[in-house]
């Protein structure tokens, strides 16, 4: 891995129900991210994805360019922006920005075709 | 809000992982490796047990965030909040059967552009007391 590399790109539709499961899995129930008609009451369009579920987009492209292995995804930062919606495809695109010491900084961002709702994140994983 | 109030704590929230609860977090977020499902592989690859995604770290310590982010000495105005960012810093794998004791800090307060951001520290160690992850938290409440 070198400096300049982009990682495989991370493609991903969540359908309609992601968001409950990860409701679920996670503990997080904000009537925002489950119900559509709450979402629209508060003036969203819809219903919006979970922002953590979003960053585990990116850290699975992570932990992908890793060679699979979750031991080697060290850090992960992101910020928040745009909001996402079920049932558009999600693209997570990165790039290596250094790699020293058996460490590569991954620039990397998730987007909703132009609307990019997760920025200016940076992955840390152990390259062999 | 009780700017006076930022590097209090929260301390001892114990969370005890289950491997059905790893693999329910992995379909949910599309982790299919079989390490995170599949307690031979996990073991081949050199886990205790099923080893859980990095960002579990969500289910284990997000729990430990609520009274912090509720607390009325933070003062938040719940309404006007947003996640505004999020970092994570992992150290030993956490697999099913371990349980993960996360302390909270609130380690910073300030505004900009009509913006108050509240910063929050978790850090979480194993049943042996290694560092598992380290999480800085941004939440960002508008003004108004």
């Amino acid at each position: 891995m070198n400096q300049g590399d982009k990682i495989d790109e991370l493609r991903v539709t969540p359908d309609k129900y992601v968001p409950h499961r990860y409701a679920g899995a996670s503990g997080d129930f904000n009537p925002i991210h489950i119900d559509r008609e709450f979402a629209q009451a508060v003036g969203l369009p819809s219903n919006i994805l979970h922002g953590l579920w979003g960053m585990a987009q990116v850290a699975r492209a992570a932990q992908a360019a890793a060679g699979g292995d979750p031991r080697h995804v060290k850090r992960l930062a992101v910020q928040f922006r745009g909001m996402g919606f079920p049932e558009q495809e999600i693209v997570v695109t990165g790039e290596v920005t250094s790699v020293s010491d058996g460490r590569a900084v991954i620039a990397t961002e998730a987007a909703q075709g132009d609307n990019r709702i997760i920025r200016n994140a940076e992955a840390e994983i152990e390259v062999g | 809000m009780a700017a006076e109030n930022v590097g209090k704590t929260w301390k001892g929230f114990t969370y005890e992982v289950g491997l059905e609860k790893i693999r329910e977090y992995a379909n949910a977020v599309g982790s299919s490796e079989p390490v995170h499902h599949d307690r031979d592989a996990a073991r081949e690859a050199g886990f205790r047990d099923v080893v859980a995604p990095p960002m579990f770290v969500v289910v284990y310590s997000a729990r430990a965030m609520g009274p912090a982010i509720f607390d009325p000495d933070v003062g938040m105005d719940f309404a006007r909040m947003l996640h505004g960012s999020q970092e994570f810093v992992w150290g030993e794998p956490v697999c099913a059967g371990d349980a993960i004791t996360t302390d909270v800090e609130w380690k910073d307060l300030s505004e900009r552009d009509g913006k108050q951001f509240f910063v929050f520290e978790s850090v979480s160690r194993n049943q042996d007391g290694a560092e598992v992850a380290r999480g800085t938290w941004t939440n960002i409440v508008r003004g108004g």
